[in-house]
């Protein structure tokens, strides 16, 4: 039997508060990262992702101080990114209460790192993400710095660097679609879904369940991490898995 | 109240642990020295990280030989967690041949994919089902959910110690009790209300 499907929310933190933006840009301020800490936690989420939007950009190491805080009332497992260079931040953020962290720049510029940190600390608290940006139709090219330097590499090929290299999952987000709800971009999951063996969370333009569904089955991902359906609408992880459940996949609830 | 070791050998992950037995009403010590250890009346081996390194820092820090006398000569209940409950077994095959602390006779294999959907490692939330009636399972009825984070898993030698599996990867054993030393493969400080549950049995079963 498969494991069962995720629903993971995403926050994402710049300065002192969550933001959320459309296409990496247009960035709105969405309350207290503790308080959505505590709401996701009530409400039993399967996985939390956050990320630290622009510590890499500003050259910042992930703050530790506040992941510290935020793990303290999350038992529920946490994904934190934003700024991880060395083994010793990684170290550090499972020290503080991270269940994994996300690589996203370095895993390009020193992919040696996602070795170095799977022999120390297991392929399973790795998460390789990916920003890709759609070039002609078809083709993609893989982002860091928040999107905002592009790498000339392709999502596909990166993501089996990543695999081989130790990375325990990969976490691929279409650039345009960020913050549409526009649906995920399927042809971009399956790509990188069928291109590893690890599991693949889907990111980027989640309007609906039924985009989900379709990130799930089309797309071959193992999870679906959204955002704005969350911030911005009425809909909630608990109804999006019970959609999923009618449409035949495995959820928890 | 219960006053609960957290064993750290630096393999990290025991704020959570420590903050989960807070929330479940024990005192959590995260400590490596065998001071603290000898007035806990319960003991938690967590761990996320690679089997080998994990078996040096014990060594390194005489962890083994100050658990020893803890676990097996005054018999305080011991609680392994993901890596915590790999290390009980007699031997790991985690990137090399490594001898474990060997209190539950058994091996640690990697997962093999048992079809196109099974991805590994194994990420997620899974079925406990219940083989064999535990206090750690107390009042926790077969095949709720708990949440996984592997790519290896204990083989025990004999069926008498494994008290649960999980339908993944052609099935594997997610829980383990040889006498008053426990061992679970999945998360119970991240999987919520049924995993404090399972902490709460650990801290309140008797001695």
């Amino acid at each position: 039997m498969s494991t069962k499907v995720r629903v993971m929310p995403t926050l994402l933190f710049k300065n002192v508060g969550l933001v959320k933006g459309i296409g990496f840009d247009s960035w709105r301020r969405v309350g207290s990262a503790m308080q959505a800490v505590k709401v996701y936690n009530m409400r039993e989420v399967d996985e939390l992702v956050f990320l630290d939007i622009t510590a890499t950009r500003e050259g910042r190491s992930p703050d530790f101080d506040t992941v510290d805080e935020l793990a303290d009332e999350c038992f529920m497992p946490l994904a934190v990114g934003g700024g991880v260079r060395t083994v010793e931040d990684v170290r550090r953020l499972l020290q503080v209460g991270a269940d994994k962290v996300v690589i996203n720049t370095a895993a390009v510029e020193m992919p040696e790192l996602i070795a170095d940190v799977a022999k120390r600390f297991g392929s399973q608290c790795v998460i390789v993400s990916i920003d890709a940006r759609q070039q002609a139709k078809g083709t993609y090219e893989a982002c860091t710095h928040s999107g905002t330097v592009s790498t000339g590499r392709d999502p596909v090929s990166l993501a089996r660097k990543a695999e081989e290299m130790g990375a325990g999952e990969i976490l691929i987000t279409s650039i345009e679609r960020d913050g549409t709800m526009r649906g995920y971009d399927l042809d971009l999951t399956q790509r990188v879904s069928e291109a590893v063996s690890v599991p693949v969370i889907a990111s980027g333009g989640a309007g609906s369940y039924e985009d989900m569904a379709q990130a799930l089955r089309v797309g071959k991902a193992s999870a679906v991490a959204a955002a704005s359906i969350f911030h911005f609408t009425q809909q909630t992880p608990l109804e999006a898995k019970r959609y999923l459940r009618e449409q035949g996949l495995r959820v928890r609830l | 109240m219960r006053t609960v070791g957290i064993v750290d050998y630096g393999m990290c992950n025991l704020d959570s642990v420590a903050r989960a037995v807070e929330e479940c009403g024990g005192v959590p010590v995260v400590t490596d020295r065998a001071k603290d250890l000898d007035v806990a009346n319960r003991i938690i081996l967590p761990g996320v990280g690679a089997f080998p390194e994990a078996m040096r820092n014990i060594k390194e820090r005489s962890l083994d030989q100050i658990l020893y006398e803890q676990v097996i000569d005054k018999r305080i209940p011991l609680l392994g967690i993901c890596l915590g409950m790999q290390l009980l077994a007699t031997r790991g095959w985690e990137g090399e041949e490594t001898a474990g602390l060997g209190w539950i006779d058994g091996e640690i294999r990697r997962l093999e994919p048992s079809g196109e959907d099974t991805r590994i490692p194994h990420v997620g939330w899974n079925e406990v089902q219940v083989i064999r009636g535990s206090p750690l399972f107390r009042g926790i009825s077969s095949g709720r959910d708990f949440y996984f984070v592997h790519s290896y898993h204990f083989c025990p030698r004999a069926d008498s110690d494994v008290i649960a599996s999980t339908p993944y990867a052609g099935g594997f054993v997610s829980a383990v009790q040889h006498d008053l030393i426990f061992g679970v493969q999945f998360h119970p400080e991240k999987s919520q209300r049924v995993g404090f549950q399972v902490l709460k049995n650990f801290l309140t079963m008797e001695d």
